[in-house]
């Protein structure tokens, strides 16, 4: 009999299972169906070609309110992208500095972290982008007061503005070449472990190539004052400010703990035998500890990214466009909230997946 | 039978029943649901001075809610038979749509969209309003005219935001907008400067004047932007629902007209106008064809009074929030509110 078989008995359970979660969707999906049908509200996408009607204060792709609800929602996640990038860096970057610092040997540098950390990650994040950005509101004069922080650089409550350079097409093949040399470079390194410099050097060809064959000049874009507020340049909102401020904060006091943890975990005799091969403190930190902690660091180091990507979704609650409050926008303005929600939920596991492929690539690459 | 078998049909079976699971029935009959559970769910808006509010003893008060309390009277004989669901701006068209709430008594615009591609069906224009802009008094800014290039705090989960973008647009003037999801971070971002500017609904802009620690710190300015019907709103395809709802409506409507007011509500019963004595239940049997007791009508008014009480009640030059009454009058009082006969 094959039911004594234990491979036909794993194939055939996996197999079940799989039926009852696919049945399942189908079942949730037709009921949804048969819902909105006896409502009378249809379902579709075609209200993503209708013009949105809206304007959105930060956006990184041009954008009018006679565009449509698609490139609005492309706008918001070039706003959830934008935020969630620059956060995940800033927070990298404090979060190791940190993260040394709490195994630093001064006690007051330790403690200080200590308070950092524990300050950060005691408050929920919510509450934290509510005291960012009232602070940002509170602290900053009026819109047409702006402080000039440095020449041409203008700090108030509608965030900071500084001088933008004007896109030329010359300036778009810098950067296209630039790209071409980093992937040319990557592709090259894949295949051999020692020609690590080589991505660098192809960009750096590629940059002073490019120079040389299109020679653009830089033209800025300086902002300048208007009866309500600093018209032209380039501006980070405060609602941007207190968002950025609020994640990467917070992320960076749990990567300094999982980094914290990365560095006890490498046995003392590590440290001991570094000493006593003469590297100082700091030689044996970046040198000894660090590329043996990283290993143990990367898997922690996934969650807190994607963790901290979907928290960009709290913008809503400072008013900070993102893709979550686009699609909000458009499914209060057009009905369509099967379809809204169903974009952004798939579009954040989407996001999800590729930083989670990412890491396991660098995980892999620690090895 | 073998375990594993035994677990094949257990398994088997729940799978031929999934797709038989439960589904949304054809037609809804809310007033039967309503029934049921012995009380209405009605959804107002969390904080709307005259609209929903908390009074002095905690209780909820407002035009919105009395319109509620009217319905819930009219079917079950008790104006206390409702249950309020507070809903923000973003959240109340799909408590409505999943059946959360049997109607939304909320301030809600009618519009095309609303009407026809949200699955839903509007009931009687209850308050006339339309779209204001209100700014800080040191700006110096007396027409929307003078608004080019200024920002603006928004909601926008509501008409507001498409219609500030026509003004605008059709005036060549430029503005930037600062959108907020909740009505609380609205208000609060304006009164700490963030925007030049807030708009909304007149009702809703004075409200948010009021809320001001010096609210002589700013102007509503003259320009009203747009129209803004506010109109109940059910679920579409629930015809005997929408009547209902439309008919206690217009019988505060009528009962203004009539001189009905809550206090001489019962001794009109034997009042020798036939209209009367067909809205108050003496003659006739309108209740029977609502599917209500005879006296629905008069439960109803009993309870809230006729629409010029409830309005004067809650922006009457009395209340928290005075408002000019305006088209929101009887048409014979020169406004456009005007009931169809009881007949």
């Amino acid at each position: 009999m094959y039911i004594r078989d234990s491979r036909f008995r794993a194939i055939a359970y996996q197999t079940i299972v799989l039926a009852v979660v696919a049945l399942a969707a189908i079942a949730i999906y037709r009921s949804t169906i048969a819902g909105l049908a006896a409502r009378g509200i249809p379902l579709g996408f075609d209200f993503l070609d209708k013009p949105a009607g809206f304007v959105l204060e930060q956006s990184i792709i041009p954008f009018k309110a006679t565009d449509t609800y698609g490139r609005a929602l492309l706008v918001g996640l070039a706003n959830t992208l934008l935020v969630s990038l620059a956060s995940l860096v800033a927070a990298t970057l404090f979060g190791f500095a940190i993260g040394a610092f709490l195994v630093s040997d001064h006690p007051i540098l330790r403690g200080l972290a200590r308070v950092y950390v524990e300050t950060l990650r005691g408050v929920p994040l919510l509450l934290w982008l509510f005291f960012w950005y009232a602070l940002l509101l509170y602290q900053l004069p009026p819109a047409n007061q702006a402080w000039e922080i440095a020449p041409n650089v203008f700090a108030s409550k509608d965030g900071v503005i500084f001088p933008s350079i004007l896109w030329t097409y010359k300036l778009g093949g810098v950067a296209l070449s630039v790209i071409l040399g980093l992937v040319l470079g990557m592709l090259f390194t894949r295949r051999s472990k020692r020609r690590r410099w080589l991505p660098a050097l192809s960009v750096l060809a590629s940059l002073l190539i490019a120079l040389a064959v299109f020679q653009p000049d830089l033209v800025f874009e300086l902002p300048t004052k208007g009866r309500f507020r600093i018209a032209g340049g380039s501006r980070l909102t405060a609602e941007f400010l207190a968002l950025f401020a609020g994640l990467s904060l917070s992320a960076s006091a749990i990567i300094a703990e999982v980094v914290r943890a990365g560095i006890l975990a490498v046995p003392t005799s590590q440290r001991d035998a570094s000493m006593a091969l003469g590297l100082n403190s700091w030689q044996t930190l970046v040198f000894v500890i660090l590329p043996q902690a990283s290993r143990l660091i990367a898997p922690p180091l996934a969650s807190i990214y994607l963790s901290l990507v979907k928290s960009s979704s709290l913008a809503l609650a400072i008013g900070y466009p993102d893709l979550v409050m686009v699609a909000n926008t458009a499914m209060n303005q057009t009905g369509h909230a099967v379809e809204c929600t169903a974009i952004y939920l798939a579009t954040f596991l989407l996001i999800s997946l590729l930083i989670a492929l990412l890491m396991r690539n660098l995980e892999r690459d620690l090895k | 039978m073998p375990h594993f078998l035994r677990t094949l049909r257990a398994i088997a079976l729940i799978l031929i029943m999934v797709p038989c699971a439960p589904r949304a029935r054809a037609a809804e009959q809310t007033l039967d649901l309503v029934k049921q559970r012995g009380k209405l769910e009605c959804g107002v808006s969390p904080i709307a001075p005259g609209f929903s509010y908390l009074d002095d003893q905690g209780t909820r008060q407002g035009f919105d809610v009395d319109l509620c309390r009217a319905i819930a009277a009219a079917i079950l004989g008790k104006p206390d038979k409702v249950e309020f669901a507070l809903l923000e701006s973003n959240l109340k068209f799909e408590a409505l749509r999943s059946g959360r709430v049997d109607l939304l008594s909320a301030q809600t615009t009618w519009t095309f969209t609303r009407d026809r591609d949200f699955g839903f069906d509007f009931g009687p224009i209850v308050f006339h309003d339309s779209q204001a802009i209100m700014v800080r008094l040191n700006l110096g800014v007396k027409t929307a005219q003078e608004l080019s290039g200024a920002t603006v705090c928004l909601l926008p989960s509501s008409t507001s935001q498409q219609n500030l973008e026509d003004y605008f647009r059709t005036h060549a003037l430029k503005y930037q907008a600062v959108l907020f999801e909740n009505s609380d971070e609205w208000r609060n971002a304006f009164f700490a400067g963030r925007c030049d500017a807030i708009s909304s609904d007149r009702s809703a802009i004075l409200s948010v004047r009021i809320m001001a620690s010096d609210p002589s710190q700013y102007v509503v300015l003259p320009e009203s932007i747009s129209d803004e019907p506010l109109a109940p709103v059910v679920r579409q395809n629930d015809s005997n629902w929408k009547d209902l709802v439309s008919w206690v409506i217009y019988a505060l409507l009528m009962a203004e007209k009539k001189g009905i007011t809550a206090q001489n509500a019962e001794s009109l019963r034997n009042s020798p106008d036939p209209e009367i004595r067909r809205l108050l239940g003496s003659d006739d049997q309108f209740g029977k064809m609502l599917s209500l007791p005879n006296d629905w009508a008069l439960s109803a008014i009993k309870a809230v009074g006729n629409y010029g009480e409830m309005f004067d009640r809650h922006f009457g030059p009395a209340s928290s929030m005075p408002l000019e009454r305006g088209l929101n009058r009887l048409w014979v009082n020169g406004g456009i509110m005007y009931a169809p006969p009881f007949r």
